[in-house]
């Protein structure tokens, strides 16, 4: 390409973000660092909580996959009513508040919940929710549907072509899983596997509302442990570290063993398949695909139904939680949108490969740091001038940004590039450069992805019991952890109705900034 | 006047070399098989794609290193001329100021354009509400807005039925005439060239040749020419 102007309103915002995102992540972590006191001080609980976060994320993982390999092959060779919605409803976990998913758990699983009645009437002893077993649970809840997802794309990559051809050649089922499903699971599994496992090595939420106690303590609890009850910022930063490492060496695997993208495209296709015909099979996936369908949905129906009884019995407390979750998520979604726009445009407009990089890893730098360690490094960094109680809604949704920008550069960075490829010619020969260039050509091609990017963004932070919980005032929760309080305090149907809200508002700010960005969408 | 000198692009292993002039106010086609650097030549003439070796020269003056935006030249694509989120007249209008702040006398030459292009009411209609050759218009209605010496049109009409193709060939070269414009025209179809270029460029075997007059090389066609008319 002959010499162009340098767009530098392009790179320096990105440069800027880059430099954010760097400073929150790697500067809360030096912070913390600093604080620590020598790995002698790390004590047999602690190890305890290193051990448990390896085994119930390794659990989490091996289970959710190996349940969704079945399932996603039932969804791949059968049509039926339903199924289009059923893959929708597949994607809504990650959009889920945990503290709702964790409701509706233990209205179904739980002492009180529907299985327990039910085991009870027949003589079978109660099921144990609370320790590694319903991390477990909790775990596979939201990770299913997603293992589900990465492998069903798998099967939609085999062109129906193969299919027809082994229908051609009389392959049996067998034939057709050794031909030409298991080369596509070893590509699509590790990955599947890993993802699930790196996921799960943050889990904070879960594991405070089923776990704690010696045996059931995820490190990202230990912090908040360490942090909340004791004060004891040494053992809290110590802990970071050690999350940190965890994180790293899993984000490092997983992008070792090539993560599937997690896109919806293609997964609505299905592909005659002549191997799979006997009436046997045909059982075996119906049921394979109903028991899917009714534990993602039973808990959710359990939240709805407890949650319009408790309704009436709503605190006022919750209403001005939510009017709280609602800023908070609308600045997260904001900041999320300024960051990654401006990470993707100076992606876009970097020549040399090696600073392109640089960006891109920095962005991705997110995925290996914790939030609950960037809260503590933000409150080390900060409580010597400002009491950070008092700042702690901002602080979350700063958090809460830098979680979903993964997120939001994997949809972004490869819109920008595709507006580039193609109107970047056109733009370049008319000399829209620059402002003019963001404003007239990426904003308008753009909305559709931001739209989605801000609705996730706004999501995931409507439902995050994250960050907030380490430094929250009594006074001023957000929704979720008002939520989590209520069920504390065993208020079941007022936190039964707050988990309506929550999950009704968390859908709602989603479905509202991606129908947004794609209404009236020109071509 | 365009100048071509010693000119060599490479990609990969596809080499190409050119070195002619083009007189000011010619209409010449540039013909020859696919894949065999029609485009790539505009591509570099356009500043998209810079030569290893050699000179694009407009009157003298050396544009081997102007960015897209800056030569003197307005160039159309074979698709995605135009922005399907702007209007007709904000797309024309871009032509004027990228950041589509607007003087009073820049809207009115806008629509001035648009009118000589046969678009009159149709200004604030969006691509997509604008048939093929329509859009074709707004696409020209810009051309003459910048007011570029030289237009480079790449297969420009190429998704057009046989009878629009002819009608916008002709309101490409009334318009190049009227403005006094160069043009340079890729195309596959030796129809077109013989419709309304004077002369013609064949590129073919890794050369651009130097334009000669379209009926004669028609008449007479060299063997590679020969090979590609079949």
């Amino acid at each position: 390409m002959a010499e162009r102007a340098q767009p530098l309103i392009r790179l320096w915002p990105g440069v800027g973000a880059a430099l954010l995102v760097a400073a929150l992540t790697l500067g809360t972590l030096a912070a913390v660092a600093l604080r620590a006191e020598g790995w002698a001080g790390l004590t047999g609980s602690d190890w305890a909580a290193v051990r448990f976060t390896l085994l119930q994320a390794l659990l989490s993982a091996a289970i959710s996959t190996a349940l969704a390999v079945p399932v996603a092959r039932a969804l791949a060779r059968r049509r039926f009513a339903g199924r289009a919605a059923l893959i929708t409803i597949l994607g809504a976990p990650f959009i889920l508040p945990v503290i709702v998913a964790v409701f509706g758990l233990l209205a179904v699983f739980g002492r009180n919940g529907l299985v327990s009645h039910l085991f009870e009437t027949v003589g079978l002893p109660q099921i144990q929710i609370y320790g590694l077993h319903g991390v477990v649970l909790a775990h596979v809840f939201f990770n299913l549907p997603l293992a589900t997802r990465l492998i069903l794309q798998g099967w939609s990559s085999i062109p129906a072509e193969r299919f027809r051809l082994a229908g051609s050649l009389g392959f049996t089922t067998g034939d057709v899983a050794r031909v030409l499903e298991r080369p596509m699971l070893k590509a699509t599994v590790p990955g599947a596997f890993m993802v699930i496992f790196l996921i799960c090595t943050t889990s904070f939420a879960v594991a405070l509302a089923l776990g704690g106690g010696p045996k059931a303590t995820t490190v990202e609890l230990a912090i908040y442990q360490a942090f909340r009850f004791e004060f004891d910022l040494a053992s809290a930063a110590l802990l970071g570290l050690l999350q940190f490492a965890i994180c790293a060496v899993a984000a490092a695997v997983a992008m070792w063993v090539q993560v599937p993208e997690v896109g919806g495209a293609g997964l609505d296709r299905t592909v005659e398949r002549w191997d799979a015909r006997g009436i046997a099979l045909r059982w075996l996936d119906a049921g394979l695909i109903l028991s899917a369908a009714l534990f993602l949905l039973v808990p959710l129906g359990m939240v709805a139904l407890d949650g319009v009884r408790g309704l009436p019995r709503l605190p006022a407390s919750v209403g001005s939680a939510a009017a709280r979750s609602v800023v908070v998520a609308l600045c997260a979604a904001g900041l999320t949108v300024v960051l990654s726009l401006a990470l993707s445009f100076a992606i876009a407009a970097m020549r040399g490969t090696l600073a392109k990089r640089m960006l891109e890893g920095v962005g991705y730098l997110a995925i290996s740091a914790s939030p609950l360690v960037v809260g503590t490094g933000l409150f080390i960094l900060i409580y010597p001038y400002v009491d950070p109680v008092s700042i702690a809604l901002p602080i979350t949704a700063l958090v809460n940004a830098l979680m979903s920008l993964p997120f939001a550069l994997r949809i972004l960075v490869p819109a920008v590039a595709q507006v580039d490829r193609q109107f970047g010619q056109l733009a370049d020969s008319l000399s829209l450069l620059g402002w003019a260039r963001i404003r007239h050509l990426y904003l308008p091609r753009l909305r559709g992805p931001v739209g989605f990017a801000a609705g996730l963004a706004a999501a995931l932070s409507m439902g995050d019991l994250g960050v907030v919980a380490l430094f929250a005032d009594p006074q001023a929760a957000t929704l979720p952890l008002q939520m989590y309080r209520l069920m504390a305090a065993y208020q079941t149907e007022a936190a039964a109705a707050a988990g309506l809200l929550l999950l009704a508002l968390s859908l709602a700010l989603f479905w509202l900034f991606d129908r947004g960005g794609r209404i009236n969408a020109d071509g | 006047m365009l100048t071509v000198d010693g000119l060599e692009i490479r990609q990969d292993d596809f080499r190409l070399t050119a070195d002619f002039t083009v007189p000011t106010g010619a209409i010449v086609a540039v013909i020859g098989p696919s894949g065999a650097g029609k485009s790539t030549l505009l591509s570099v003439i356009s500043g998209f794609f810079a030569p290893v070796a050699g000179q694009v020269l407009w009157d003298d003056r050396d544009i081997t290193k102007a960015a897209p935006g800056e030569r003197p030249l307005s160039i159309v694509f074979q698709d995605n001329n135009l922005f399907p989120h702007l209007t007709a007249l904000q797309n024309v209008a871009l032509g004027i100021s990228p950041s589509l702040r607007l003087a009073d006398a820049d809207k009115g030459k806008v629509r001035t354009a648009l009118d000589r292009v046969g678009l009159q009411g149709l200004e604030d209609r969006k691509p997509a509400a604008l048939s093929g050759g329509q859009q074709s218009r707004v696409t020209l209605a810009r051309v003459l807005v910048r007011g570029k010496p030289l237009i480079l049109l790449d297969e420009p009409f190429a998704a057009l039925g046989p009878a629009l193709r002819v009608e916008m060939l002709d309101l490409v070269a009334e318009l190049a005439r009227a403005e006094r414009a160069t043009v340079l025209m890729v195309t596959h179809n030796p129809e077109d060239a013989l419709r309304i270029a004077d002369q013609t460029i064949v590129v073919a075997d890794g050369v651009a040749a130097a334009p000669v007059p379209t009926k004669e090389l028609f008449d007479n066609p060299p063997d590679h020419l020969r090979d590609y008319l079949g």
